[in-house]
């Protein structure tokens, strides 16, 4: 029977891709090892192989298609003895999703994760957001783009910024946040670290001492754990122990917490974490227009700010003001409206949040979702506002529930709006294990929609 | 078990290893001479006086004194110009008067007044001085080789001509940080000087005990960084190293490595019994290798006399008296200071 060919996935959060090229035509010989495609994801463009021998049968999918969702049949491929007669036998191009790993394999320099079926992410919707003028005009925008263009336009305003990391430069970065970067501002201000968070930590610290403006990238948050000492002891702490005399105006930045089946040692939530510390501002968006502004407004921030993003929303999409946009630090937003529960959360929660607000609608339960968008300082105004008008309360959060985030929701709820509440707060997290690998217990392992219903629903008691 | 070597410093030094400084160094100028040995003096009093106000109740927490050290701080600050940078760990307060900051400003933080450097907020091992070029004072072992090699960064970045000045202890040099550092200033050609201050003992450890490869001047060997052994209780034998260092830098041929070979009289700090040598080493290397004895017996030698000499002792014990003073009788930090500083 004729082989199928599937859209591979090329990371561990790719969710599609653009079929860039045909370097086989139908009815060519395919040797295993062949190049026989190239698929652009939103970080590379990367060769597929081919692991199976024949026939090149017939192409599903032409070459400059975009977005084809992984596992999508993209060709068929006839062995010896199968003519062009017996492709009918192949399965419909509705394939069951997860069966027959797909017969490529991606190739590329640096990663070649097998492919994985990615739990569907979540998108990125996030209601019209107030501070932003009606007529605005607007773009829309990966967060990845976002990004990249917030540091783009702050170095372009201020020479003392830069920006250094691994693979930021000439890889153009590992999950593509800063391309392009390099051809405009050039090596001095673009630079390549090696492999060494402690150390870069320490002299981007050193360097904003003297009044420079580092951007730091952590290729993840989970390697900034060697770095820690660096960014407690040495920037956070400095302006304190030295009377006031020398800061730190200084950006620690890169993806956290879960990605996708990249197990404990990588999906780790450290909002809480650094949210503990005076003298840091801890940011954690979930729009794309919050990531742009926030993220300048971190670099004209004269303090050591942790800007924690997170990976799965790197390729989602959202409105972006265009031109200098810059989202204030330590102020929530109301991203949805509602009288009978309050529901806060951050970062990639907000997804969970939001879609539960939906269902919630269907059943009569109209929630207000409040977006923290800071962690540090923490609009504490916003969220008892909201509490006082619906006198219930759930956070959200892919962190661990002890000491977190949400336990500190809760007891400022408990502190200000105590006589307001008509049900004690309830906190939907992630589970008090590290990060399963295995794609069902990660699922039970991060939040869901259906908590967070569930939660709203026993505060309301309903 | 303590497995001090008994041979002398000097002797160390003069170790017949290609990096070591051969011969005497160069003669110093009167002038020199005298300005090393008040600055040196002023050090010796200003920590003799912390200790005894230490003594008192004056001081609190941990108090780490350089005493016996003093001839390394003279000498590589006699060798920098305005706008070089110098960092340094928590046995801090010698290097913070040799680059200039004030006695009683040092002495007020180390009771914790408000006159202090950091307003009584850092305490022994975290005051800086924006105008003096001094960025601490750093209490977490290793920490201020990433910030210096940060600092020569810096000075890079601008394309000025500035050299940064990082001082580590032998301790300090067997943490990861310094080696990611050194990797990086050879790398990107960082006019970075680490001095590390070989006295001998991590707290209670002997060098010999914690450190595979002894010679501290090699450790840069795998980053092609060169190093050289410097007798660090001869003033000028640190000052001429501390040139070719800085010329070095300054040349834009990267970092450099001086290993100074001194000796702390002290503990560790005020609460270390220093049971770990015996008080025969510590008296041998006073007598034979005191670093402001070798200046005072020179300048006597040259003719200046002992009254001269006599003068600038009582002149810096003037200086020290009267912060002694000032920190005792200056208030503590307005109450209202505790929620100040920690944002700007």
């Amino acid at each position: 029977m004729p082989i199928q060919v599937l859209m591979p996935a090329l990371s561990p959060t790719m969710e599609k891709g653009n079929l860039a090229k045909w370097l086989k035509k139908e009815g060519e010989t395919i040797k295993s090892g062949d190049v026989i495609a190239e698929i652009e994801t939103d970080k590379a463009t990367m060769e597929v192989e081919a692991t199976d021998e024949g026939t090149l049968g017939k192409i599903l999918i032409p070459e400059g298609t975009a977005d084809v969702a992984v596992n999508t049949p993209i060709a068929t491929i006839l062995s010896d003895g199968e003519s062009a007669a017996d492709l009918a036998k192949a399965p419909a191009p509705a394939a069951p999703k997860q069966e027959a790993a797909p017969a490529a394999e991606a190739k590329s320099e640096t990663k070649a994760e097998a492919p994985a079926a990615a739990p569907a992410a979540p998108a990125a919707v996030a209601a019209p957001d107030p501070e932003i003028p009606a007529g605005t005009e607007m773009v829309t925008q990966t967060i990845r783009e976002a990004l990249r263009d917030a540091m783009a336009e702050e170095m372009r305003r201020d020479g003392d910024v830069f920006i250094m990391g691994e693979e930021v430069a000439e890889y153009q970065g590992a999950y593509k946040i800063t391309q392009g970067l390099l051809q405009e501002f050039g090596a001095r201000r673009v630079i390549d670290t090696p492999i060494t968070e402690h150390g870069f930590a320490g002299v981007g610290v050193g360097a904003a001492m003297t009044g420079l403006k580092p951007i730091v990238e952590f290729m993840t948050f989970n390697f900034a754990m060697q770095a820690i000492d660096q960014i407690i002891n040495s920037a956070a702490k400095t302006l304190y122990m030295s009377g006031g005399q020398m800061g730190c105006s200084i950006v620690f930045r890169g993806p956290n917490g879960a990605a996708a089946r990249v197990a404990a040692q990588h999906s780790q939530d450290y909002a809480a974490w650094y949210s503990q510390i005076p003298g840091l501002k801890v940011i954690a968006p979930y729009s794309a227009a919050d990531y742009k502004g926030l993220l300048k407004a971190a670099i004209r921030d004269p303090n050591p700010v942790i800007f924690l993003e997170n990976e799965v929303l790197y390729g989602h999409s959202g409105e972006v003001p265009v031109g200098d946009f810059v989202v204030p630090i330590g102020k929530a937003r109301v991203a949805r409206s509602g009288k009978d529960v309050t529901i806060v959360s951050w970062a990639m929660g907000m997804s969970y949040a939001l879609k539960a607000a939906d269902e919630l609608a269907k059943e009569g339960i109209e929630a207000e979702v409040v977006d923290l968008r800071t962690i540090r300082p923490m609009d504490t105004e916003t969220i008892i506002a909201s509490v006082k008008k619906t006198g219930r309360a759930v956070t959200v959060e892919e962190g661990w529930q002890q000491s977190g985030v949400g336990a500190e929701v809760a007891a400022r709820i408990m502190e200000h709006a105590f006589d307001y509440l008509d049900a004690p707060v309830a906190r939907v997290s992630g589970k008090d294990v590290p990060m399963p690998y295995a794609a069902n217990l990660e699922k039970l392992a991060l939040p869901s929609v259906a908590e967070v219903v569930a939660a709203a629903k026993a505060v309301a008691y309903r | 078990m303590a497995a001090a070597p008994k041979k002398s410093v000097a002797k160390e030094a003069g170790q017949d290893t290609a990096s070591s400084s051969a011969g005497s160094p160069p003669e110093f100028t009167k002038e020199q001479e005298l300005k090393a040995l008040r600055e040196m003096l002023l050090i010796r009093r200003f920590e003799e006086k912390a200790g005894q106000l230490y003594g008192m109740g004056a001081i609190g927490g941990f108090c780490h004194l350089y005493i016996g050290q003093e001839a390394v701080v003279v000498g590589m600050q006699m060798a920098l110009k305005q706008g070089d940078q110098v960092i340094t760990g928590y046995r801090d307060h010698g290097h913070m008067l040799a680059c200039g900051m004030e006695a009683n400003g040092v002495m007020a933080e180390l009771t914790g007044r408000r006159g202090g450097y950091s307003k009584g907020k850092g305490g022994s091992m975290h005051m800086f001085s924006m105008e003096k070029n001094f960025y601490g004072g750093h209490g977490i072992v290793g920490a201020q080789v990433s910030l210096g090699t940060g600092l020569a960064f810096a000075n890079r970045y601008r394309g000025n001509d500035f050299v940064s000045v990082a001082y580590f202890g032998d301790g300090a040099a067997n943490q990861g940080q310094v080696y990611e550092s050194f990797n990086m200033a050879e790398l990107w050609k960082l006019p970075v000087i680490y001095v590390i201050e070989n006295n001998r003992y991590a707290m209670g450890t002997s060098v010999s005990r914690a450190s595979a490869q002894q010679d501290f001047s090699k450790r840069g060997a795998s980053f092609n960084i060169p190093g050289k052994q410097v007798d660090g209780m001869d003033v000028r034998a640190v000052k001429a190293a501390a040139d070719e260092a800085v010329a070095w830098c300054r040349a834009g041929k990267g970092p450099f490595i001086l290993e100074m070979q001194t000796y702390r009289y002290r503990g560790h700090s005020m609460s270390d019994p220093a049971k770990y040598r015996t008080r025969e080493e510590v008296e041998k290397v006073r007598h034979d290798q005191d670093p402001i004895e070798q200046v005072r017996n020179r300048l006597l030698k040259a003719g200046v006399s002992e009254q001269d000499l006599k003068a600038v002792d009582a002149e810096v014990r003037e200086i020290v008296n009267a912060s002694a003073d000032f920190a005792q009788h200056d208030p503590e930090p307005d109450v209202s200071e505790l929620y100040t500083d920690i944002y700007r």
